[in-house]
């Protein structure tokens, strides 16, 4: 179906089964905590040869020649792949197509341009460190890395009336100017593929989010016919952006596998994940609030400065939910890219509002301390009514529920602030607090539902669970449609053969796939009633039967029963604007003399439309806030000025949010309909968590120990500079 | 004297650069025991030898000569899971389940030491019995990373299971 208006009578409030949206425990639990849930590396294939890819150690330039036959001298080597089609950049999400190739060709330090392949992996670990080659260096003078004083271009830019004399006339203004610092990914699982070739079909286990571009993005890098490829990933240690297009393994592996006509692993060191998969871009942001003397906005700036390397599209877009955010009359908003070499930068879990909002939600707090009014009430009086330039309404908006409801949750106390008003020892105390925003995403889906003789049902799609609750959740939905409690259902993912799903990214999977599982129960549903010979509207299923009628396996008698359901968004994009909105709010202690922060309680409320799970969907709010501390406090890359190599490329140095990091988190869902968002009345809840929540932090430190700090990550050394 | 796995024997390997990681996963065939980052930085490849939890990518194989190693296969089954590999269903003290295999070991030796009364730097006390508060988890769950930021489920899971035992 290809839905353009509305589903307002969704059948999901109205079935009897009542699983959707219960708190059940993810059905391939038992095998992720007995470690029997095979990830891509892990599938046992005989005769596996082990390949170590190899990388320069240089920025800009090209190799010129490699000495093979010296390294195929070594222990156990038996190839070194040096393949024109090896992929010298992971595909961005979505591509579809073959990412840059001609590995050659270095863009950036750490790129890859040879596999050595050996019986072992200590001695392909070994042979690679030793190849031996020759490469020619750009000057480095002429390497730009440092988006400041690069020559940027304006990517896009929204304007109405004049902010410049909206500021200049304002009773109140920020003009802000806050800068974040690149993040990684750093899914657990690092990148992997084993690629096994039978002469003429390739077969590829994977690490990957989105096997339905995956497999255009193999098959146009080699050459070949989708037909003649098949990916699996099963389960996916994490994803969080980084895999959702191919990456350099996964051509590695399959080149060497066909050119060997055996099966080969190739498993990325963790170095290598930092060096060659996508970061998450630096932002230069500046934020322009100009508000009368109750604090409601008439001038709204928000302009950015992200980079990426020469010939990507993709640009860090931070300004998506600031498009509708915040009322204001007279706006500009602006996004430039520079053109470094860095690695490519792409999709980092919750692109552009990650860090986006939080600057927006830092110039807010400015603006509230700027007017005098409430922090909380000055987002609420800025709520617009439509989107602010469009006119556009709302498919659902529950930002005032999530600040009241999470307020309430934190025991906020309203008012006037003032910093510096706590201290327990050498601890300053506050509070603070940040509106979410997200874009609702969704795509185009298929699934096959399968009713077995036996009373129980499949679900199959190419879609992945990345740790998501795909599993879980699909099963609910197809035991809702059709009567069965969440046992009965058996869901199949991550395998080519299978219907193309929407794969996980941008939220977007459940939403979309959940529509497709959807749309094939109804088909079910449709053909069951016939069977029963009871109206359609009137067919009532549940435990297996039809009320008041036959068994599922009376009617099924004996056959399978089959349908696949397509669901494809519509018109109803120009229609409204969906998103996800929320709130966060942070008790934070500053240490006086370190000027080292820690997290003592935060509270989320999310609003994201029919929550399908209570436990997956809460614990994906949780990770989202989790990564919040990060954002906040400790993720950066950093990247070497002279040469351009990204310093700290490895879990020591980059830092991610450890257990003692994070306190207790309390997670407010607010329950909602969303019939426009998706037929199932569903959003994404994967990135709403970390879209703002990073500013409830940073809002928090001012509040406790006065220093106002314009840059992320708010290490000590920062916040300690920036005390009074 | 060979190395012993999960009750099982088995013949230390001749290329002394294997890693008990690597041992583990390429040669034993026990996957459970993940890489994260093979330099002993996320705690994803924790095993228990002799009862003790280890950074298996930070041991030689060779190095483990007449050892007993428990992986997470050794600890409980689908059919048959220990007390904490319940208690991380029940509470989804995971979500893509990469690093869950070295939460388990980690936490499932993590106990014994509070039980043994080892002090950490969330103990009030260097001498005396310890109880496992959910500061005494986060602080010795610490070198484990879980980038789904499944902590708060992690903590609630182990605390679960440590009341139990306490009972």
């Amino acid at each position: 179906m290809e839905q353009d208006k509305p589903n307002r009578e969704c059948l999901l409030d109205k079935t009897p089964q009542a699983t959707l949206g219960k708190p059940l425990s993810r059905s391939e639990g038992l095998a992720k905590v007995t470690g029997t849930a095979p990830y891509a590396a892990e599938y046992p294939i005989a005769d596996c040869l082990e390949g170590v890819l190899v990388t320069a150690p240089f920025a800009r330039g090209t190799i010129d020649s490699i000495d093979k036959d010296t390294c195929l001298a070594m222990e156990g080597v038996v190839a070194v792949i040096d393949d024109e089609r090896l992929t010298s950049r992971p595909a961005q999400g979505t591509a579809g197509e073959a990412p840059v190739q001609k590995p050659r060709q270095i863009d950036y330090f750490g790129q890859p341009f040879a596999l050595v392949v050996a019986e072992t992996f200590e001695q392909a670990r070994h042979a690679a460190k030793h190849l031996e080659f020759t490469f020619t260096a750009d000057d480095l003078s002429q390497v730009s890395f440092d988006p400041e004083g690069t020559e940027s271009e304006r990517q896009e830019e929204t304007r109405q009336g004049d902010l410049a004399h909206a500021m200049a006339e304002a009773k109140h203004a920020v003009d802000a100017r806050i800068t974040t610092a690149g993040h990684a990914s750093a899914a657990m699982e690092p990148h992997a593929a084993i690629a096994e070739w039978d002469g003429s079909n390739l077969t590829v286990h994977a690490s990957l989010q989105m096997l339905n571009y995956n497999i255009s993005e193999i098959a146009d890098s080699l050459g070949m016919e989708e037909d003649n490829i098949r990916l699996i990933s099963r389960y996916v240690g994490g994803g969080f952006g980084s895999k959702l297009g191919i990456s350099q393994e996964c051509l590695a592996a399959s080149l060497a596998a066909m050119t060997l006509e055996k099966p080969v692993r190739v498993v990325l060191s963790r170095q290598q994940v930092f060096q060659n998969i996508m970061r998450r871009s630096e932002t230069t942001q500046r934020l322009r609030l100009a508000a009368g003397a109750d604090g409601a906005l008439n001038g709204f700036g928000h302009e950015g400065l992200v980079s990426n390397l020469p010939k990507e599209s993709f640009a860090e877009p931070i300004l998506q939910s600031s498009q509708f955010l915040y009322s204001g009359e007279n706006r500009l908003l602006g996004l430039d890219v520079a053109r470094v070499h860095r690695m490519t930068a792409g999709s980092v879990r919750a692109p552009g509002e990650a860090v986006g909002m939080p600057a927006l939600e830092v110039a807010m707090d400015m603006l509230a301390e700027e007017t005098g009014v409430d922090p909380v009430e000055l987002r609420l009086r800025n709520i617009p009514d439509a989107h602010p330039v469009e006119g556009t309404p709302f498919s659902s908006h529950k930002l005032a529920e999530c600040l009241k409801q999470a307020a309430d949750s934190f025991g906020w106390e309203a008012g006037p602030r003032k910093p510096r008003q706590r201290r327990e020892g050498e601890w300053w105390i506050g509070t603070g607090m940040a509106s979410a925003a997200r874009v609702h995403n969704i795509s185009k889906a298929k699934a096959r539902v399968t009713l077995k003789p036996d009373g129980t049902a499949l679900v199959e799609t190419d879609m992945t669970d990345i740790g998501t609750g795909t599993y879980t959740i699909l099963g609910q939905l197809a035991g809702e449609m059709l009567g069965l409690p969440r046992e009965k259902v058996l869901v199949e993912l991550g395998d080519t053969r299978f219907p193309r799903g929407s794969g996980s990214g941008g939220s977007w999977g459940a939403s979309s796939v959940g529509s497709a599982v959807y749309v094939a129960c109804q088909g079910l549903r449709r053909e069951l009633a016939s069977r029963a010979g009871v109206n359609e509207d009137d067919v009532s299923l549940k435990d297996g039967r039809i009320a008041n009628g036959p068994s599922l396996v009376d009617l099924l008698d004996g056959k399978d029963l089959s349908e696949e359901g397509f669901y494809e968004p519509g018109d109803i994009d120009d229609d409204f604007v969906a998103a996800g909105f929320g709130a966060y709010f942070a008790q934070v202690r500053v240490n006086r003399f370190t000027g080292e922060t820690r997290v003592d309680r935060m509270t989320g409320a999310f609003g994201f439309g029919r929550v399908l799970n209570q436990k997956t969907a809460r614990s994906q709010c949780q990770g989202g806030m989790v990564w919040s501390i990060g954002v906040a406090l400790t993720e950066a890359l950093h990247f070497d000025p002279q040469d351009g190599h990204l310093v700290n490329c490895d879990l020591a140095e980059y830092h991610v949010p450890v257990n003692r990091d994070v306190p207790e988190l309390d997670v407010i869902m607010v329950e909602e309909r969303d019939p426009a968002a998706s037929p199932i009345q569903a959003k994404g809840i994967g990135e709403l968590g970390m879209c703002g929540g990073a500013a409830a932090i940073a809002n928090a430190i001012y509040n406790a120990s006065g220093a106002r700090v314009m840059d992320f990550p708010m290490t000590p050394d920062r916040v300690l500079a920036a005390m009074p | 004297m060979p190395i012993t796995i999960n009750d099982t024997p088995h013949e230390l390997p001749d290329d002394p650069r294997v890693s008990l990681l690597d041992f583990l996963r390429h040669h034993a065939g026990l996957t459970g025991t993940k890489k994260g980052c093979d330099h002993g930085q996320c705690g994803a490849c924790t095993v228990l030898v002799n009862g003790m939890r280890i950074n298996s990518c930070l041991s030689l194989a060779v190095m483990h000569d007449g050892d007993s190693v428990t992986t997470i296969e050794g600890l409980g089954t689908p059919d048959a899971p220990s007390a904490l590999q319940k208690a991380f269903v029940e509470h989804d003290g995971y979500q893509c389940g990469y690093c869950t295999p070295g939460q388990i070991c980690s936490a499932t030796a993590m106990m014994q030491e509070i039980a043994n009364g080892w002090p950490s730097d969330a103990s009030d006390d260097l001498e005396g019995p310890i109880k496992p508060s959910a500061d005494e988890i986060r602080e010795r769950m610490s070198g484990n990373l879980c980038r789904c930021g499944a902590y708060a489920n992690i903590v609630a899971a182990i605390a679960e299971v440590a009341a139990e035992d306490a009972q």
